[in-house]
């Protein structure tokens, strides 16, 4: 577990801004429709988690936490935000033209899933409370918040956006309730979703080939013919 | 004695103030557009203006009409005594209840609200529908935005929260603060009808809000709704400017602190004033059906700041 006694007040102040732009950025992910802003604060959520894993880094004076949020920053603050974009002049609209539930009321469910992700974390922090642990919800609810954008929005690019605040999350909620992440796990993971994101990439790029839209309630439309 | 000489002085530095913030922000952005802009006073020259020609009242208004002028500067008047903006220990500091204070602000805009209707003209109606409309989705963003900040204070009292505050300047940077004061500042633009809510400087009939409603205002009633708009602006600006930053305020008595706190006040008021003026300059109306989505993303970030201030803290 991790060592909260030597925290100090000026990292869990840091700490919780980093968790509160965390948080701030799945909720502006729902707010905006235009898609190539909606990429940006994407990496901008990058780099609060990378500030996340930094202050841990610093607090338990630990070389590979501080490598993991190198790599955490260069994966997901440049690298899938790159590859995200390169996807985007070809995946038509550049806008979120009409989700399947309006802006107001995802906010609204934005909303309720924070709650419910307080809630749900009552148990876990109750294991171990700790001031990094009271955290931990602000990773579920950007899971919460990925599920729901991966759920109600219809163009390629939000959906992968929702997939990987999912990711977000988890990995959030990895680094807050665990001591230390193995290197060779995060690097697994993040390989799997750097794979994950090439792969929809190309996904994208056939859609649009095929459809000249990437709305992906086309894809209902297809038979076998 | 000294508590209340503070409070008349909080009244007449913003009486007075009001009008040249205005005054400011218009010229602020008459220059970033290119114009010359008729100077920072020109405000207070509309005022006496506006004072000194007779009062006139539309045919067929009643007594809400020419009621609700004077209504509405005298909660504005109530509200910038009460609120701690020079000092944290005003002697009218239990009235400055959180509460209290945003209810007193409303209860100006409905008055208002209410004239619109009781012109019985049509820009009269449409303007007092759509105020109402926001401000039954701003009133709720105001309470929980400071209700974030009163929770790890045990009390809503606006001078106890800022009192803490400035006890521990740390608390600034928590997200609770950050997130609080980024819905406030929404709610304030929404309030004060700023631009992506609402265009202060046109009368198109397709988009006025504020201006539909006091279309029928004339003479020294107008220059009251106009002084006690202006002082609204002042109040809220300087509301953030002290909860979310409080620093210069005035905890002891005697003239140098309470000056420090003139001057920091007006500081902050004009900082705040002017770069809602310099974002005006970038940015369009929003178009009226958009409103409601902003205005439920600030309350949505209101709601995380009191969830952030019960998990966070």
């Amino acid at each position: 577990m991790t060592d909260t006694a030597a925290l100090s007040s000026l990292s869990v102040q840091l700490l919780y801004l980093s968790c509160g732009a965390f948080l701030l950025a799945a909720v502006v992910v729902l707010w905006r429709r235009q898609l190539a802003a909606i990429v940006r604060v994407f990496a901008l959520q990058g780099v609060a988690l990378a500030g996340i894993v930094a202050v841990l880094a610093v607090e338990q004076r630990s070389l590979e936490l501080a490598l993991l949020a190198v790599g955490v920053l260069a994966l997901r603050a440049i690298g899938l935000p790159w590859l995200v974009r390169r996807a985007m002049p070809a995946a038509g609209p550049a806008r979120e033209t009409s989700p399947l539930v309006n802006v107001a009321a995802s906010l609204l469910a934005a909303a309720v899933l924070t709650l419910l992700a307080y809630a749900v974390a009552q148990p876990l922090i109750t294991l171990s409370p700790s001031p990094v642990t009271r955290a931990v919800p602000v990773g579920l609810t950007v899971v919460l918040v990925g599920f729901f954008v991966l759920i109600t929005r219809r163009r390629a690019v939000s959906q992968v956006i929702g997939f990987l605040l999912i990711d977000n999350g988890i990995t959030a909620a990895a680094f807050l309730t665990t001591a230390e992440v193995p290197l060779i796990v995060e690097l697994g993971v993040s390989l799997d979703v750097l794979f994950a994101v090439l792969v929809l990439q190309v996904l994208t790029t056939r859609m649009q080939a095929a459809f000249g839209d990437t709305d992906l309630d086309d894809l209902t439309e297809l038979r076998d013919t | 004695m000294t508590g209340v000489l503070v409070a008349a002085l909080q009244v007449v530095v913003v009486a007075g103030g009001s009008p040249l913030l205005v005054g400011a922000m218009r010229q602020v952005r008459a220059r970033l557009e290119g114009r010359a802009g008729p100077g920072v006073a020109q405000p207070w020259r509309d005022l006496r203006k506006l004072l000194r020609k007779e009062p006139l009242t539309p045919r067929g208004t009643t007594e809400v009409f020419r009621l609700a002028p004077v209504l509405l500067m005298a909660t504005t008047l109530v509200v910038a005594a009460v609120v701690p903006f020079l000092t944290n220990a005003t002697p009218l500091g239990p009235v400055a209840d959180l509460f209290a204070v945003v209810a007193l602000l409303s209860l100006g805009a409905v008055a208002l609200a209410l004239a619109g209707i009781d012109t019985g003209t049509a820009f009269g109606g449409m303007g007092a529908s759509r105020e109402v409309t926001i401000i039954a989705l701003v009133e709720p963003t105001l309470l929980v935005a400071i209700f974030a900040l009163s929770v790890r204070v045990g009390s809503t009292n606006l001078g106890d929260i800022v009192t803490s505050t400035l006890h521990d300047p740390a608390l600034v940077i928590s997200p609770v603060s950050l997130l609080a004061a980024l819905a406030f500042a929404v709610a304030i633009i929404a309030e004060t009808g700023r631009l992506p809510v609402d265009n202060p400087a046109t009368h198109l009939e397709l988009t006025m809000v504020h201006e539909a409603m006091v279309l029928e205002y004339a003479g020294p009633d107008l220059a009251l709704v106009e002084w006690a708009s202006a002082m609204r602006l002042a109040v809220f600006l300087g509301l953030l400017a002290n909860l979310f930053a409080p620093w210069g305020i005035a905890s002891l008595a005697g003239p140098l602190p309470v000056a420090v706190a003139v001057a920091a006040l007006a500081g902050k008021v004009a900082v705040l004033g002017l770069a809602l003026a310099v974002g005006e300059v970038f940015m369009a109306k929003l178009r009226l059906f958009r409103v409601p989505e902003l205005l439920a993303g600030s309350f949505l970030l209101a709601l995380l700041a009191v969830a952030a201030s019960y998990f966070l803290a």
